[in-house]
């Protein structure tokens, strides 16, 4: 498509400026590409290969469920705690995972940042997606798990199964495109995440009930507790997995409601990722 | 600097500034403070570049070593962006700025065919069409589903150019590339640059070799500190530099 006599003119445009993430999305082969290729070379010359991703979350299961379930007894105070446990832990592990890697994403592409202008959002939305590819098959356990001892899925819980995820997703990448360009001049930003992802399972009631926060602090620090996305995702897994299987558990009233906030702040988390990103990204080519 | 429909590229006024950080952590920050040393300081490795280039011209930028040509390319190209002025461009643009960036050594070279024509911008039909002249052109049919990690250096550079020259663009900027491969590689390489040329592409190249840049531009834009020091016929602006 040179420029030929008769043919429209093309428009004189600046090449570094685009539209951020829409033009990830009108490079989607690329960013499959991409995707395909981190999550090929992630395992790459290990035995265990892709084993691995089903090793690491099925320890760290473990220990919680002998430290917190056996030692601690909340296996006996929380019917079914293996599902509580599961269902919460491969959600935050998801966040942890998708946020730390999208941090990181661009000092990792910076060889390439700096010799080709491309969409630089394709870098933590790809490590965003490799996450997902990590999470399904377990998703795929615990569905297995729960049918197994006779869940009949609604809807409903589906719905919220697929809110929550969709909520993680927005809310990482978000905060990961936020530090992640914060991270390019001044490396004290992985350091700062890797101290939130430390505390990320602890903010949200994954290893332990909600009510046991409710109990302890005034009301007001117990609605914030409940704003943190991570917190109205993971009850939307519990609402999803573990309260059908149960016959007396309760998830956190107004789960949908805090869903709802959820949602919006972590879009309002990602408009301000996008925001930043932008504002920074001139000058990535030269501080990598 | 007249820009007109045909324009492909316009550089108006250009100033690109870099920041030289001295100290590198907060510690050191405040010991120069303390003892009244400079924290950073800034250098202009372009200043006052204005020009505009037509659709299928080929032009030379020429310099000594950190005369600023790099920089520009990169302007050119949006990796960087300019501190004052405009870069604008007009149609598709690929640069040939050291190929090979985006290979990964884990991936076969057909996974890195793919990989890379669609970082220069291809689209998946595009690169199904021409797979076939980008593996013929690098000669190593033998080896393509083999892993890029256990090719030679210079079988990685056939590969990697031969992806970078099959792209579908209006512009190509090329740095110092034509000395990649053996002596009869280049030749092709070369030969393929003014096929390029023939249909009507833009070209924007940097290259130490005079000879060949005076053979292969019409014009020369020669840079001396960041400045723009003589804009005209190549062989006068190779002269002009050897003059220097």
């Amino acid at each position: 498509m040179s420029v030929r006599a008769g043919d429209p003119v093309p428009e004189l445009v600046d090449p570094g400026r685009g539209l951020g993430l829409v033009d990830v999305f009108r490079r989607r082969y690329l960013l499959q590409l991409l995707t395909r290729k981190d999550v090929q070379v992630r395992y790459r010359g290990s035995v265990l290969g892709w084993a691995w991703s089903f090793v690491k979350p099925a320890a760290l299961f473990a220990v919680y469920f002998l430290a917190l379930g056996v030692f601690l007894r909340l296996n006996d105070t929380i019917e079914h705690y293996p599902i509580y446990l599961f269902s919460g832990l491969i959600l935050v592990n998801f966040f942890s995972e998708s946020f730390t890697n999208s941090t990181r994403s661009l000092v990792e592409n910076g060889p390439l940042i700096k010799k080709i202008f491309m969409p630089r959002e394709l870098f933590p939305v790809a490590t965003v997606f490799v996450a997902i590819v990590n999470l399904l098959p377990q998703v795929g356990i615990l569905l297995v798990v729960c049918l197994a001892i006779g869940w009949t899925p609604t809807v409903l819980q589906v719905l919220g199964v697929l809110l929550a995820i969709a909520i993680i997703m927005i809310f990482a990448l978000g905060l990961g495109m936020l530090f992640g360009a914060a991270n390019v001049s001044y490396r004290d930003s992985q350091n700062f995440v890797e101290l939130i992802v430390m505390v990320a399972p602890w903010a949200a009631p994954v290893l332990y009930q909600w009510n046991m926060v409710k109990d302890v602090v005034p009301d007001w620090l117990f609605t914030i507790y409940q704003l943190n996305p991570v917190t109205s995702a993971v009850n939307l897994m519990h609402q999803g997995f573990w309260e059908p299987t149960t016959s007396n558990g309760t998830v956190a009233p107004d789960t949908w409601l805090f869903a709802g906030i959820g949602l919006l702040s972590s879009l309002i988390v990602l408009a301000a990722g996008q925001f930043v990103f932008h504002r920074l990204e001139g000058r990535f080519a030269q501080d990598l | 600097m007249q820009v007109t429909d045909r324009t492909a590229v316009a550089v108006s006024d250009v100033r690109k500034t870099f920041l030289l950080r001295h100290t590198h952590s907060l510690k050191e920050s405040m010991v120069a403070l303390v003892r009244g040393r400079k924290i950073s300081s800034t250098f202009d490795a372009l200043s006052g570049v204005d020009f505009a280039i037509e659709a299928g011209e080929s032009v030379a930028l020429l310099g000594f070593n950190g005369s600023g040509k790099s920089t520009l390319l990169k302007l050119i190209s949006g990796v960087l962006r300019p501190d004052a002025g405009t870069v604008r461009i007009r149609g598709r643009i690929a640069g040939l700025i050291e190929v090979g960036a985006g290979f990964h050594p884990d991936l076969s070279g057909r996974e890195n065919v793919y990989l890379n024509a669609a970082i220069l911008g291809m689209t998946k039909d595009e690169i199904d069409s021409r797979f076939d002249d980008i593996v013929a052109f690098s000669e190593i049919e033998k080896f393509i589903d083999t892993e890029v990690k256990h090719y030679s250096s210079g079988m990685f550079l056939r590969l990697a150019f031969s992806v970078a020259v099959h792209t579908e663009v209006d512009i190509l900027l090329v740095d110092e590339i034509l000395s990649v491969g053996d002596e009869p590689f280049q030749r092709k390489c070369l030969e393929r640059i003014r096929e390029l040329q023939a249909a009507g592409k833009t070209l924007v190249v940097v290259s130490h070799d005079l000879n060949m840049v005076s053979d292969l531009c019409s014009r020369g834009i020669l840079l001396r500190e960041g400045k723009v020091m003589f804009d005209g016929d190549a062989k006068l602006a190779v002269e002009q530099m050897r003059a220097q």
